[in-house]
């Protein structure tokens, strides 16, 4: 069965999929859409990388985003450069990096359309195994951090006080993230993991009243739009990781109406 | 710099040195209990700048402390060192054994990006049982509110859910930063007669970080002005009278705290609304947001 390429791509999408709906939510609550976009730049550094020290590909975008996430963490504390000026300098620095580093690999020559957009038709066994077994581990990590997570959110300065310890929470996030990153890299591409994370948290928050039902409904929209976007990718011949998105894109559309539906109902009655 | 060695030295009896730094009035109920927090000598120093310099302050079991001081004073500074998130460039801050310190923040941010029930709030991270948590929602007036999301709150009422948070840890000191910031005068009013209450009932000890001096003061068993160093300290009423509290915050606001301490009735006047001019009758805090 795994033979199938169409249930590899299902299998591999909706898993990541997932991951990135909890995992998402938190990143929408913290604000950190545009830190997981500049991971994800970052991780075409990674790949050059992978592919100039001929290590696995997954391995090095790994270790370059867990070395991004943890210098930004120390960056941060200087005051006098804003934090998107920070992401702003490392998201575009990286990728321009990782292309230029590519360019002078004239040996190998790699699709950079499928780091860049994703090429979810082409995931192999490997990467079924990396994105279950990564992405169990990545949910359960997340699972345990989970109202750790949520109390920093609400009030960092308060949770300190009552001893939590913040910032290995913070890193321990950051480094999930990471992780992530270099799981959904095949699925979507590096310059759309951020709409997998962000999208689907977006159009499930009208739904939701409490943060777990946030993170089921975002899992749940996720994989809905996972295989909506694959099947539309196979019936339009369009690239598979755009048309993800753009499902992802109607999904929020129908729930911002639902919601604006529901406010005037509210409203009214 | 003098203070430093002095609060190395463990085992004496360190109320005296702190009677001595005191300019009007001792702290009463200090004397005769161990005292739940010492801070002593502390100063901080964050690069170039001296932010607190050798700074004393104690707060005795049942003893409500009001910090006062101006914008920049080290206010939040020396509650970081209290809180154990700043360490002390030098001095120290003992605190009794077993000491469980209940903090309530300035105020919370509730973004309605996270959808999160009041409840959910107060239950994040620890696990009151139930009997507990539904006594001390009403002994705040948020009874009503456990299933309300956090963002359709006001301020006040999310300001006592942050104090229901704190007692839920049944703590022996309150530390309250600021908390009718963005308050209405009613409020205000209700959320000091609460704090006050929960000095009575509880026995808790109270430090209370302000810079409105009016309402604050009449609470307040001892008041400590800081400026970056203890500038007096002592009973509202000597401390109002104090010449550097009045260098600090102008004649004025002197002269505005003893007519708030000596004639209750200005509360009606100065809020143009219906307020019980008498503190002991004003409602309490459930009854005025009745839903």
């Amino acid at each position: 069965m795994l033979d199938d390429f169409l249930v590899r791509a299902m299998l591999g999408g909706v898993g990541v999929a997932l991951v990135a709906g909890p995992l998402g939510c938190v990143v929408v609550w913290r604000r950190m859409a545009y830190f997981g976009g500049a991971l994800a730049h970052s991780a075409l550094l990674g790949v050059a990388l992978g592919l100039l020290l001929a290590i696995d590909i997954r391995l090095a975008t790994l270790a370059i985003c867990v070395l991004f996430a943890l210098l930004l963490g120390r960056l941060q504390r200087r005051r006098e450069l804003a934090t998107d000026t920070l992401l702003g300098v490392f998201a575009e620095t990286s990728l321009a990096l990782g292309l230029v580093a590519l360019s002078f690999m004239e040996t190998v020559r790699i699709d950079l359309m499928a780091y860049l957009f994703g090429d979810v038709l082409a995931i192999g066994r490997g990467d079924l195994l990396w994105i279950w077994v990564g992405g169990l581990a990545v949910l359960a990590a997340l699972a345990a951090l989970w109202e750790p997570l949520l109390r920093i959110t609400l009030h960092a300065e308060l949770a300190q006080a009552e001893g939590l310890a913040v910032e290995p929470v913070r890193y321990a996030f950051m480094l999930l993230i990471a992780l992530t990153v270099a799981m959904a890299m095949k699925i979507v591409g590096i310059l759309l993991i951020v709409a997998l994370l962000i999208i689907p948290a977006a159009a499930a928050r009208p739904f939701a009243r409490n943060p777990e039902q946030m993170a089921l409904a975002t899992a749940a929209l996720g994989a809905l739009a996972v295989a909506l976007g694959i099947f539309g990718s196979l019936t339009f011949d369009t690239p598979s990781g755009p048309s993800i998105v753009v499902a992802m894109a109607s999904l929020f559309g129908l729930s911002l109406c639902l919601g604006g539906l529901r406010l005037m109902g509210r409203r009214v009655g | 710099m003098a203070y430093a060695p002095r609060a190395r030295a463990r085992g004496t009896p360190d109320m005296l040195a702190t009677a001595d730094k005191m300019t009007a009035g001792s702290p009463a109920a200090a004397g005769a209990e161990p005292p739940l927090i010492e801070v002593r000598g502390v100063s901080f120093r964050s690069g170039q700048l001296s932010l607190l310099q050798s700074v004393d302050l104690v707060v005795g079991p049942r003893e409500i402390v009001s910090l006062v001081g101006p914008n920049g004073a080290g206010k939040t500074t020396l509650l970081r060192v209290m809180l154990g998130g700043l360490a002390p460039s030098s001095g120290e801050v003992r605190k009794r054994p077993g000491l469980t310190i209940g903090y309530v923040p300035q105020r919370l941010q509730a973004d309605p990006i996270l959808p999160i029930t009041l409840h959910r709030m107060l239950t994040l991270g620890q696990r009151p049982n139930p009997g507990t948590l539904a006594e001390i929602m009403a002994e705040t007036g948020i009874q009503r509110l456990g299933h309300s999301l956090l963002h359709e709150l006001s301020g006040g009422e999310l300001q006592r859910a942050l104090l229901a948070r704190a007692l839920l840890r049944a703590p022996d000191l309150l530390i309250l930063d600021e908390p009718t910031q963005g308050i209405d005068f009613n409020g205000q009013l209700e959320l000091y007669h609460l704090i006050e209450q929960v000095r009575d009932r509880r026995g808790c000890g109270i430090l209370l970080v302000s810079h409105d001096l009016h309402l604050v003061m009449r609470a307040t068993d001892r008041v400590v002005c800081l400026n970056r160093h203890v500038c007096c300290s002592g009973r509202p009423e000597s401390v109002s009278r104090d010449p550097a509290y009045r260098q600090l915050f102008g004649p004025a606001a002197a002269a505005g705290l003893a007519i708030y301490s000596h004639h209750h009735n200005h509360v009606h006047d100065l809020a143009g609304d219906v307020v019980d001019p008498t503190p002991s009758t004003v409602s309490a805090p459930g009854a005025a947001d009745a839903r």
